[in-house]
């Protein structure tokens, strides 16, 4: 597991205003002038955002000096969504597991009598 | 998010700081209890994934007791958890801390519910972000690591990626 990677990752979407901003991009690439409007942000406060996100490989800026347009990079956040997935399939394999094992106990309580 | 299991555990984020699991085990309470407290029996359902062993199980059971798990995959990467038990209520309620070796400085609280209703076992963890000095430390140095953080708004987003469309609208707690 790429735990800094992951750290980074988690760091960056800790904020809700880059929470936001990254759900903004998942519906396309944007200015930083465009996505400074809706939050009533000044334009600096955004870019420090977007540095945090940009550090953290959820964004890429494009090379157009003007507006340099801003685009969301999905290999971190599936990353991110694996690892709830995992954490998610870790533990339903383990209480299968346990079902078993339990099956296996009531059984054995059963031929032996309940000794309590 | 489809799992590969019996899909009978319910995984949801009741807020940016919390897990919860909750399952129905068809089998009686104290014989959950018991699989889930000692040794002999954690040993063969925690570390359950192909190629892993369990070199580690130590559980000393009782309050301020402490217990260690550790997983060793065929890669010889090991994944370790240890904590300290806080507060026990035979058959009825486990609370106890979960820190994930990797980071030692993010503690979780757990706390473990089960209740007997007509012959099934109903169980329940939460997991919690637990002090306040650990969440400003975490806000303080920019990192926040660990489970339960803003997963379901990691989610809103994967989703919204697959769904480029969509406006994103989402309720919040």
């Amino acid at each position: 597991m790429q735990t800094e990677r992951l750290d980074a990752t988690f760091a960056a979407l800790a904020d809700p205003t880059r929470r936001a901003i990254v759900a903004r991009l998942a519906k396309g690439e944007a200015s930083v002038m465009e996505l400074a409007e809706p939050f009533e942000m000044s334009q600096p406060a955004i870019s420090k955002h977007l540095k945090v996100l940009e550090r953290a490989g959820l964004i890429s800026r494009g090379r157009d000096a003007q507006r340099r347009p801003c685009r969301l990079e999905a290999a971190p956040l599936r990353e991110v969504t694996d690892w709830l997935e995992r954490y998610r399939d870790l533990w339903e394999a383990r209480f299968d597991r346990l079902d078993n094992l339990l099956e296996e106990l009531e059984q054995k309580e059963k031929r032996h009598g309940r000794k309590r | 998010m489809a799992g590969k299991g019996s899909g009978k555990l319910r995984v949801t984020l009741p807020s940016d700081k919390e897990i919860l699991l909750s399952r129905v085990f068809e089998a009686p309470r104290h014989l959950v209890w018991e699989a889930m407290t000692k040794p002999e029996y954690v040993r063969r359902w925690w570390c359950c994934m192909d190629g892993f062993t369990m070199p580690v199980c130590e559980i000393d059971f009782r309050v301020g007791g402490m217990y260690r798990y550790v997983m060793v995959g065929a890669d010889g990467n090991e994944v370790g958890f240890h904590g300290e038990y806080k507060e026990i209520v035979t058959h009825q309620r486990i609370v106890h801390t979960e820190i994930f070796e990797p980071f030692p400085d993010s503690p979780a609280l757990c706390t473990m519910t089960l209740e007997a209703r007509d012959g099934k076992t109903y169980y329940q963890t939460l997991v919690q972000h637990t002090t306040k000095e650990a969440r400003d430390m975490h806000v303080q140095s920019g990192m926040e690591t660990g489970a339960g953080i803003a997963l379901d708004r990691v989610e809103e987003i994967a989703q919204s990626l697959g769904t480029p469309q969509h406006d994103g609208e989402h309720a919040t707690r």
